[in-house]
């Protein structure tokens, strides 16, 4: 049995200790925001916060994170900066990276509240959109930073 | 294309007539409750699309599946404009799959094409006058009045002189009981409240907080999961099976042989991934094991020697050509294109003795039940489809063999339990269905004045309908329709004009990709301008503009995209300006791209302003946010897109070998809209064909490097320049 603490509930769970961390949040504890896109750490739709930083739950065994912290898109608040930004910039298309997304937005804003530009692409080019939301996603973190954009490319 | 098609053929004879641009099935408005749904007691639902509650909630029933493009807030904001109620108000349900919820023009249910406003504007415009003009009727016979003294407003019926009111959900179960009007009055479209302004999207709370779901993220009593070993070659089959060690593998259940390739069912995706990997599959490889992209590339050009199907033709191009001031010539090449979708495709379904059900994210559902029907041995009315959200789709969810339902019925029919079958990424990129490579050669001539007096395009690629139930419609005198659209119907005036075409031998699966053929055709089409404009010592704008003078609607596109962009203004050092105008899918987009390119060639996109007439418009947001997708679509594939094969085996696997644009390659995307009145076109498409060619086109000014290859890799840039 392994514990796992995700949005402050504990779960005992019983899978091998190499199952992806994803899939345990998403079959066995029934939580399906967080999503699978790659299985490889390229594409980030399944990024979580583990202690308050943010991995990559698709190659994350159980076992390294027994006993921490996990935060999943659903353990984020509704008041959340980012959420309500997203909101009011309507960032999503198809929806199935925003999870990721807002993850990673929260973890960048949580460490460094007032990101310019390069900072939000350094840490949010690990985070794939296919519908290509970018440039509002870049747009709602400044929002929720209370910050401006120069926006696009550099 | 291979697999065995197993829908219901008749219904798809009856689409390819359509897609083919001959049959036109009449707007309709369906009357009464649609067969196979069970609204709670005590609503109105006075047409299958709209279902009023008692407690005054608004759910409107959408035909067509949301994969991102807002179809689940465009057309509900086309019923609420009628129906006088705020669009933020109303839930939207998929629709089951019914007649009532067939494509408007093709005979099945269906989204594609960037059709979905189009065709379905009047019919829900229609059924949301139907249900307003039924609930004030219903108030006025309450209240002893005139109907036309009555008005809605916000979801209640008024009475002006004596200032009653009743809500919808009051007058829900009265209006329920009346007969529905024959004739409806639709809005003045000056009184228009909803529709043109920048309505927020209904699904975005879901898609914030987690709680949308997807076919992935259905769970369902008693489900196992499947992954499937594909065959590493398209056509291939498994010979010798051994699953042994695969079924040793805890939480391993069954290891089951089927269409696709061979199943291996668990009780979780990472054992069935296990199993998978367990497996020991000998195969017979078929005839495609030798297929290699160099020598495929061979075999188009030996092809375009000779002339092919004749698509369009003017005047006398080779008679021009000879005679011309000027000639130039060129090939052009893009490869195949895999969609990927960030959500990799999956169906749950769930066999019974008496019933089927299914939970997936598709673009066919009438294919796709038909299909289940078939394998289930249950006749069509006892499947029952869930459309979930779709994770993405650009076409990948529009299969004409429905092959990624059919493994999960045959999956459940063969352990006797609800199945969920996922794709790894690895099989997406794998799994074909891809946009064709397409070679294409050009010639052109123009005369003293610089001016094109002849113009010759021969295109050597697969086509997406051959052998397939669209085949019929889409296929004709040897042509794929959608091989030669926006090439054979280029709006440029040139009096001596050639279109033909190769079919290239089928075997790759191959589908259409979001914009299809204008994906490839605008590339080449506005690349080759583009030449004929600098070997003229034009301006490429101007050059256009020139040619396109009984276009009106093209040259406003291109205007307003030229001055947005400041098209002619000085640009940074080593920046530079490339443009591009399109029509597809009913509805124009120019755009200009700004670029420069690094020492290593890498082409760092600035960035594209958008000008787009689309016809009348509901949405200038989702219109926004479609030309941002529609670039970073297109992008993607100019810069990175490309499956190639070797020894028969795609060479590629993941976004590390089939990259996406990423957050820090997304341009700054301006999108400006053409006020219009004419008939309102497509928008999930026409975003992506201009930006391949605008980007091109600009690395031509900054560099002198003229890019007729995708993707335009820093390799191709660099030889490019090195040989200008």
């Amino acid at each position: 049995m392994i514990t796992l603490i995700v949005n402050g509930t504990r779960h005992q769970v019983s899978v091998p200790p190499d199952t992806p961390l994803l899939w345990v949040i998403r079959e066995v504890i029934g939580l399906t925001g967080t999503k699978y896109g790659c299985g490889m750490s390229l594409c980030g739709a399944c990024t979580v916060h583990v202690e308050g930083r943010a991995i990559r739950s698709c190659v994350t065994p159980v076992s390294a994170v027994a006993g921490k912290e996990v935060t999943t898109i659903e353990g984020i608040p509704e008041s959340h900066p980012v959420k309500q930004a997203w909101i009011a910039d309507d960032v999503p298309q198809c929806g199935w990276c925003q999870p990721g997304q807002i993850m990673a937005a929260t973890a960048l804003l949580a460490a460094n509240p007032k990101p310019d530009d390069a900072a939000i692409d350094e840490a949010m080019e690990g985070i794939l959109c296919r519908c290509g939301t970018y440039q509002r996603i870049r747009t709602a973190i400044h929002r929720a930073a209370g910050t401006t954009s120069k926006g696009g490319a550099p | 294309m291979s697999g065995i098609v197993t829908m219901n053929r008749r219904d798809f004879l009856k689409a390819g007539a359509v897609l083919g641009g001959g049959l036109i099935i009449g707007v309709h408005l369906p009357l009464g409750t649609a067969a196979g749904m069970e609204p709670p007691g005590e609503t109105f639902a006075p047409n299958a699309f709209i279902r009023i509650g008692t407690d005054d909630s608004i759910t409107v029933i959408v035909n067509k599946s949301e994969m991102g493009q807002g179809v689940y807030t465009a057309l509900p904001m086309i019923v609420a404009e009628e129906l006088e109620v705020d669009p933020s108000i109303i839930r939207v349900e998929a629709a089951p799959v019914t007649p009532d919820y067939n494509h408007a023009e093709w005979g099945i249910q269906a989204t594609g094409g960037s059709t979905s406003v189009r065709t379905e504007w009047e019919r829900l415009a229609k059924a949301g006058a139907a249900a307003r003009m039924m609930l004030i009727a219903a108030a006025a016979r309450e209240w002893k009045v005139k109907p036309d003294q009555c008005r809605a407003e916000k979801g209640f019926v008024l009475h002006r002189a004596s200032g009653r009111r009743l809500s919808y959900g009051k007058l829900a179960e009265r209006a329920a009981r009346l007969k529905p009007p024959a004739e409806v009055l639709l809005k003045d479209p000056k009184e228009h409240t909803v529709i043109g302004r920048p309505v927020r999207r209904l699904d975005t709370p879901a898609k914030v907080n987690g709680t949308a779901i997807f076919g992935l993220d259905v769970a369902i009593p008693g489900m196992l999961t499947a992954v499937v070993a594909r065959p590493p070659v398209f056509g291939a089959k498994a010979k010798i099976i051994r699953h042994d060690q695969a079924e040793k593998v805890p939480g391993v259940k069954r290891v089951i042989p089927i269409d696709a390739g061979v199943a291996v069912v668990a009780d979780s995706f990472p054992a069935a991934l296990k199993g998978r990997e367990a497996l020991a599959i000998e195969w017979d490889e078929g005839p495609l094991a030798g297929l290699d992209s160099g020598r495929q590339r061979d075999q188009y050009a030996e092809m375009a020697k000779k002339p092919g199907a004749v698509a369009a033709r003017r005047g006398d191009p080779d008679t021009a050509l000879k005679g011309a001031a000027k000639r130039i010539e060129a090939i052009y090449e893009v490869p195949y294109l895999a969609h990927a979708p960030m959500e990799p495709l999956n169906c749950v379904a769930s066999v019974q003795p008496d019933r089927c059900d299914i939970w997936t994210g598709t673009q066919m559902q009438t294919g796709d039940r038909n299909a289940a029907a078939k394998i289930s041995g249950l006749p069509p009315e006892k499947i029952t489809l869930r459309t979930m959200f779709l994770g993405g789709g650009f076409g990948r969810r529009a299969v004409p063999d429905s092959h990624f339902v059919r493994e999960a019925v045959q999956v459940s029919k063969a352990i006797g339990k609800p199945a969920k079958v996922i794709w790894t990424r690895e099989d997406d990129i794998h799994g074909g269905w891809y946009r064709p490579t397409f070679h294409n050669e050009l010639a052109a001539g123009l005369d003293a004045a610089g001016m094109p007096i002849a113009w010759r395009h021969r295109i050597v690629g697969q086509s997406i309908a051959i052998g397939t139930p669209f085949e019929g419609g889409m296929v004709k005198n040897g042509i794929d329709e959608t091989s030669v659209e926006g090439a054979a119907d280029s709006p440029y005036e040139i009096p001596n004009f050639l279109c033909d075409y190769h079919m290239a031998p089928a075997g790759v699966p191959v589908l259409w990709w979001r914009s299809v053929g204008h994906s490839a055709t605008c590339f080449v089409k506005e690349g080759f301008i583009d030449e004929l404009a600098h070997l003229a010592g034009k301006d490429p704008y101007q050059y256009r503009r020139q040619l396109l003078k009984k276009h009106p609607r093209l040259v406003g596109a291109l205007d307003l995209a030229a001055e947005k962009a400041g098209w002619g203004k000085a640009l940074p050092e080593g920046r530079g300006r490339g443009i591009a105008v399109h029509e597809s899918f009913g509805s124009i987009v120019a755009q200009v791209a700004e670029v420069s390119v690094g020492t290593k060639g890498e082409i760092r996109v600035h960035r594209v302003v958008c000008a787009v007439d689309c016809g009348r418009i509901v949405n200038p947001a989702i219109i926004a946010a479609q030309m941002e997708s529609g670039v970073a679509f297109g992008l993607s594939a100019a810069l990175h897109g490309a499956i190639t094969f070797k020894n028969g085996r795609v060479e590629q696997s993941n976004f590390l070998d089939y990259p996406i644009i990423r957050m820090d390659e997304m341009p700054r995307v301006e999108t400006h809209i053409v006020r219009s009145t004419e008939k309102p076109g497509g928008i999930g498409e026409p975003g992506v064909p201009p930006v391949a060619p605008a980007v091109a086109n600009a690395v031509f000014a900054v560099t002198g490097a003229r890019l007729r290859t995708l993707p335009m890799t820093p390799e191709r840039v660099l030889a490019a320049a090195s040989g200008k």
